[in-house]
C-alpha cells in the first residue's frame, strides 16, 4: 500500500483513526487546560490571600505535583482517582462505576496543570501594579467586582507567555495519557504503526499534526496577547 | 478664599480623635479635624508627618487604631477585631462611603488595562449602576474639562504623567463626589508638567468642593486653600487660614519647615 492509501480515511486507511485521537487529544487538552486554569486562579488567590492552612495545603499540592515526573503523575491520579469514585460510590451503596477514558484524562491533566498555573498566575497577580488594586478598593468596587474588571484583565499580560507555555505542554502532554489505555493521537499512531508496520510513516503523519496544533495555537495566543497588550507600550 | 470655614456650613467630613500605630509606630496621635461644606483644607507637613495615613485612614484604606470618622454626620461603624485594634463593622457601609469621597493618588493610579474613557465610566457604570450612555455622556463632558478629549481612546501608558493625573482628576468627579481627596497629586511629576494639574485643581476649589489636599506646593496651597493644617509628629501642630500659618507661624517646627521649603 502507498502512503495515501495508508493515511486513507476510510479502512483499510487508518487517516480517522489518526483524526479521532487528534480529536481526543484536544478535547482532554482543552478540557484538562480549563480546569488547570479554574484550580490556578483558585490557587493562586488561596496562597496569597487564604489563610495559613489553605496555604500550606496549596504549597504542598504546588511542590509534589511538580516534583514528580509527570508520567508517573498520571498512572497514580488514574488509579488513585478512580479507586476512590468507586469507593465513595461503595460507601453510598451505588455499583461501581466505569469512569470514562476522556474525564478521567481532563481530570489528571487538569490536576497536573493547575499546579503550574497557580503559579503562573500567582507570579502574574503579584505583578500587577498594587495602585490599581488600591484605586479600586478606594471606589468601593466588591472584591467580586475587583477580580472580574481590575484583578484578571489586570494580570492577564503577565500571565499569557506562562499560560501560553503550559497550553502547548497541555497539548503535548496527553501523549501520556496512551499508558493508561486511552486512545489518543500518540496510541492510535501506534496501533496504526503495529498494524501495518509502517511505523515511520504514521509517526511523521502525528508529529506533522501536532505540529499544526502548536502553529494554530500561536496564531490564536498572537491575538490573544494583542489585545490584552493593548495598554502597555512596547518597549524598545 | 469665597467659602468660609463658619460652623454655619454642614460639616462633611469630621475626624475625631484618629489615633493610628503601624506596629509600634504611633503615626497619629489624636488627630480631630472638620471639614465643612465647600471648603478647601491643605494638609502640609514634613515627609513621614502622616499626612497620607490621615487622608488614607478618612476613606477607610487604612484601619485608625481608634477614633471616630463621620461623612455627613454618618459615623463609619468600627468594631474590636480581636488584636487591641479596629475594623470596619460593616463593608457595605465603608463601600457606599467611599463612593462619595473621590480619592486622587500620587501616583494616579489609573486602571491601565482600560481606555481614559473606559476608567472614567468605571465606577459610576459598574459600582454606582449608572446606564452607560448617561455615564459616557458625563465622562465625555468631564475629559473635556480637563483638557484631554481628544485622548479618551487612549491607554494611560501612553500619556504623560500630567494627562494621566488630570485623567484621574476626571475620574474622581465622575463620581460626583461630596468630598475630593488628594494625596500630592502633583508630587510624581516633572516640574513643567506641574501647572496643568494645579490649574485643573485650583479651577475645582473656585467652584466650591470640598477638598482635602496634601500638598508640597505652598504658594499653590497658599492660593486656594481656606484653611491650613500642619501635620507634626502625629498630631496637628498648627491650623488655620493660609495668611495666619504662612504669615505668622507660631511653633518653631512649623517656621522651620516653612523656609525650609521657600
Ligand atoms: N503600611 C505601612 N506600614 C508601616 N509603616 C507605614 C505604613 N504606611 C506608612 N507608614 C509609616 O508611617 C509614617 C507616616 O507615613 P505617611 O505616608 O502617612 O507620611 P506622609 O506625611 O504622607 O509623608 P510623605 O510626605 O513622605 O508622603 C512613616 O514613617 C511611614 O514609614
Ligand atoms: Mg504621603
Amino acid at each position: 500500500m502507498s502512503a495515501f492509501e495508508l493515511l486513507a480515511f476510510s479502512p483499510p486507511g487508518w487517516g480517522a483513526v489518526l483524526l479521532r485521537g487528534l480529536a481526543m487529544s484536544m478535547s482532554v487538552a482543552f478540557g484538562g487546560y480549563l480546569v488547570g486554569l479554574l484550580i490556578g486562579i483558585g490557587g493562586a488567590f488561596g496562597k496569597l490571600y487564604g489563610g495559613p492552612v489553605l496555604r500550606d495545603l496549596l504549597a504542598c499540592y504546588t511542590t509534589v505535583v511538580r516534583a514528580i515526573p509527570e508520567l508517573v503523575l498520571i498512572v497514580l491520579l488514574f488509579y488513585v482517582g478512580s479507586d476512590i469514585v468507586n469507593q465513595v460510590m461503595q460507601l453510598l451503596g451505588r455499583p461501581p462505576i466505569d469512569i470514562s477514558g476522556l474525564a478521567a484524562g481532563i481530570m489528571v491533566i487538569g490536576v497536573v496543570q493547575g499546579a503550574y498555573s497557580t503559579e503562573v498566575i500567582r507570579g502574574a497577580i503579584k505583578a500587577i501594579p498594587p495602585g490599581m488594586i488600591e484605586a479600586a478598593r478606594a471606589y468601593g468596587m466588591k472584591p467580586s467586582l475587583m477580580l472580574r474588571r481590575i484583578t484578571l484583565p489586570a494580570m492577564l499580560p503577565h500571565a499569557i507567555p506562562g499560560l501560553s507555555n503550559l497550553w502547548l505542554i497541555a497539548t503535548k502532554d496527553t501523549a501520556l495519557l496512551a499508558v493508561i489505555g486511552f486512545t489518543e493521537l500518540t496510541l492510535a499512531t501506534r496501533q496504526a504503526g503495529g498494524a501495518t508496520k509502517h511505523y515511520f510513516l504514521f509517526f511523521s503523519a502525528a508529529g506533522v499534526l501536532y505540529l499544526i496544533v502548536t502553529l494554530l495555537s500561536n496564531v490564536l495566543i498572537r491575538s490573544i496577547e494583542r489585545r490584552a497588550y493593548r495598554g502597555i507600550p512596547e518597549v524598545g | 478664599m469665597a467659602h468660609s470655614s463658619g460652623t454655619d456650613a454642614a460639616k462633611v467630613i469630621e475626624v475625631i480623635d484618629l489615633h493610628k500605630s503601624f506596629g509600634d509606630l504611633e503615626v497619629l496621635k489624636g488627630v480631630s479635624l472638620d471639614a465643612h461644606q465647600g471648603e478647601v483644607i491643605a494638609i502640609i507637613g514634613g515627609s513621614g508627618s502622616g499626612k497620607s495615613t490621615m487622608l488614607r485612614c478618612i476613606n477607610m484604606l487604612e484601619t485608625p487604631t481608634s477614633g471616630t470618622i463621620k461623612v455627613h454626620g454618618e459615623a463609619i461603624e468600627m468594631k474590636r477585631d480581636g488584636k487591641g485594634g479596629l475594623k470596619p463593622a460593616d463593608q457595605d457601609q465603608v463601600r457606599r462611603i467611599r463612593t462619595r469621597l473621590a480619592m486622587v493618588f500620587q501616583s494616579f493610579n489609573l486602571w491601565q488595562h482600560m481606555t481614559l474613557l473606559e476608567n472614567v465610566i468605571e465606577v459610576p457604570v459598574h459600582v454606582l449602576g449608572r446606564s452607560k450612555a448617561e455615564s459616557t455622556e458625563l465622562a465625555e463632558s468631564l475629559l473635556k474639562r480637563v483638557g484631554l478629549h481628544e485622548k479618551h481612546d487612549t491607554y494611560p501608558m501612553f500619556l504623560s504623567g500630567g494627562q494621566q493625573q488630570r485623567a484621574a482628576i476626571a475620574r474622581a468627579l465622575a463620581i460626583q463626589p461630596e468630598v475630593m481627596l488628594f494625596d500630592e497629586p502633583t508630587s510624581a511629576l516633572d516640574p513643567e508638567l506641574i501647572g496643568e494639574v494645579l490649574a485643573v485643581i485650583g479651577d475645582l476649589a473656585k467652584e466650591g468642593r470640598t477638598m482635602l489636599l496634601v500638598t508640597h506646593e505652598m504658594k499653590f496651597a497658599r492660593e486656594v486653600a481656606d484653611r491650613i493644617i500642619f501635620l507634626h509628629n502625629g498630631i496637628i501642630a498648627e491650623a488655620g487660614p493660609p495668611e495666619q500659618i504662612f504669615g505668622a507661624p507660631e511653633s518653631e517646627h512649623l517656621k522651620r519647615f516653612i523656609s525650609a521649603l521657600s
